[in-house]
């Protein structure tokens, strides 16, 4: 019984010489890999603060809060609540809408099958490169700077991150379009305009249109924390009352938000699958 | 230029026109009516964010001057004349980048590491029952849905101000995402292993090890990877709230009108995120970049 194994394991590893004798560099580098990255957690817990007795009183504090936000209730602020909800809404389809419209010409500039000069698109991308290292709260406390506290400053600074996003992810689909209908657009003696305007932004548009509504979607919940640095909508509401520890209130704000981002989630979905068709979402 | 175009009778070219032109004019009353009511949305939703153009027209000068100050040192010249003084803090600074960095690092391994446990139970092919699956899944839901500063904010509540607000946030957060996105690799694995394993009389514990975990992992550390991209951005600004790092350095500048340190703290993390997402970039293809192709 034992026989044919031993010759059978003998020939396989002649055969398969790689994967019986794996270098010893091959076969330490994951437990070396898994010992670096729990070094660091290690020197990053005891940098950071932690300790077991910090964690358990925190965890019972946090208990604590869980209990008092049973049930949720807004008291007599519903009406306010509701309309810093209808304000989030708003801040999230304003501001990528705006962001939507700026970015569209500028990623043209961006995208290397439009703009063959590195020279010009270079800069370009290096400048939306920058705007999306920013954090959209960043934007938002700058935003406050010039035009004052209120959701305006929060339409602002989601235009503004999102413009980063957006000239980025427009240019990949603009880079990505079939350059056989330019093609057709120039032999037939069409400006270089034309050949933007008939053969790259049909087969761009869909892809754009889905993209823009997904970002509607994600800035529904962006626009619910930009209020936490003051630039209006439900977060404002929400920083307030975490603040003033009024946890029934604070328990029903998140439910709002919960409930809201699931009713955005579900539309744009529908609106995308109509768009764009149910193949290319998936 | 006159070339000979073979033309249709009239009567025949009339009836193809009018149908032609119905057919184009019905979507075109549908653009418009779309259109219509997209800006109605617009409108409405310009009301409610109280946008006012005026504001913005006679503010919009403060955008650019902001920068313009910003970018200037207190003795009046330009940042860059004088590095030096530019970045006077950077001893500071570099300190609390290095803790955002932490911060991020161990929130994304914690987060990493808890929907990892968490995953094989929310996956449709792997789930032991549907009610588990159902309460994962909710669970995933919230964690994901509400946004980490949230969390932060209560967490710092909870825990006393501090990174460790942050952290846990922040892992909070990721759990999540990755849950999500870690069960739906486990979903499109392939089931053949399993019900190799399975028919051996093994438990469910080992079908998962032994079956399912050498299929994703290469999948799970790269996303894993591009959390921990996203995690920098976001701790970054969980200073905001109290919860440490860089932002805390941050606002101080911002709300105080320290007009160069805002721009020098906002270069040092602007040039921390490229060089991680270059990192990781770069640390994603060199892992995984065989295995992907295959």
């Amino acid at each position: 019984m034992t026989g044919p194994h031993e010759v059978d394991a003998r020939q396989l590893r002649a055969r398969y010489p790689d994967i019986f004798d794996r270098p010893a560099s091959a076969r330490l580098a994951m437990p070396a890999m898994i010992f670096a990255a729990f070094a660091i957690l290690i020197y990053g817990l005891v940098d950071l603060d932690f300790s077991p007795s910090r964690f358990v009183a925190g965890l019972s504090q946090l208990g604590w809060i869980s209990l008092m936000m049973i049930p949720p209730d807004p008291g007599s602020s519903l009406p306010i609540y509701l309309k810093a909800l209808g304000e989030t809404l708003s801040i999230a389809l304003l501001g990528t809408t705006l962001a939507a419209v700026f970015a569209l010409p500028v990623s043209l500039l961006a995208a290397r099958n439009v703009v063959p000069s590195s020279l010009l698109r270079f800069p370009v991308r290096r400048v939306l490169d920058s705007i999306r290292g920013v954090d959209t709260l960043i934007w938002a406390l700058v935003w406050i700077n010039v035009v004052g506290l209120g959701p305006f400053a929060g339409v602002l600074a989601i235009a503004v991150s999102d413009f980063g996003a957006f000239g980025k992810l427009f240019s990949e689909a603009i880079e990505s379009a079939d350059q056989k209908q330019v093609e057709g657009i120039r032999a037939s003696g069409g400006s270089p305009l034309h050949e933007i305007r008939f053969g790259l932004l049909p087969q761009v548009l869909p892809v754009i249109a889905g993209q823009v509504l997904y970002f509607i979607e994600s800035n529904t919940r962006s626009a619910t924390i930009i209020g936490i640095v003051g630039a209006g909508g439900i977060g404002l509401q929400l920083a307030e009352q975490i603040r003033v520890l009024e946890w029934q209130k604070v328990s029903f704000l998140i439910l709002m938000i919960l409930i809201a981002v699931a009713a955005i989630d579900f539309v744009s979905g529908k609106l995308r699958f109509a768009i764009i068709g149910r193949r290319a979402v998936a | 230029m006159t070339t000979a175009v073979s033309i249709l009778p009239e009567q025949q070219l009339a009836v193809l026109n009018a149908a032609y032109r119905r057919a184009v004019g019905r979507k075109r009353l549908r653009l418009l009516l779309e259109l219509v009511i997209f800006a109605a949305a617009l409108l409405l939703a310009a009301i409610g964010a109280e946008v006012n153009l005026r504001t913005l027209f006679t503010h919009f000068g403060n955008f650019f001057s902001y920068f313009d100050r910003i970018l200037t040192l207190d003795t009046g010249q330009r940042v860059w004349t004088d590095v030096g003084e530019w970045l006077w803090g950077w001893r500071k600074w570099l300190k609390m980048l290095g803790e955002t960095l932490l911060i991020s690092y161990v929130g994304t391994l914690i987060g990493a590491t808890l929907a990892f446990c968490l995953n094989f139970f929310a996956a449709e092919n792997t789930s032991p029952a549907p009610w588990l699956r159902f309460t994962v899944r909710r669970l995933l839901e919230f964690a994901r849905t509400v946004p980490g500063i949230v969390f932060a904010l209560i967490f710092v509540i909870a825990f006393g101000l501090g990174p460790m607000a942050g952290v846990l946030a922040i892992a909070i957060h990721s759990t999540g995402a990755l849950g999500k996105l870690f069960s739906e690799i486990v979903e499109n694995a392939d089931m053949k292993p399993v019900e190799g394993i399975r028919s051996t009389g093994a438990s469910w514990l080992s079908c998962m090890r032994f079956a399912v975990v050498p299929q994703v992992t290469a999948g799970y550390a790269s996303y894993a990877l591009l959390r921990f991209e996203i995690n920098v951005r976001e701790a970054s600004v969980m200073g905001f709230v109290g919860a440490g790092g860089i932002g805390q350095e941050l606002v101080v500048a911002i709300r105080k009108f320290y007009y160069s340190d805002v721009s020098a703290i906002l270069l040092t993390i602007i040039i921390t995120v490229f060089i991680i997402d270059i990192t990781t970039g770069w640390l994603r293809g060199r892992l995984f970049g065989g295995e992907a192709r295959t």
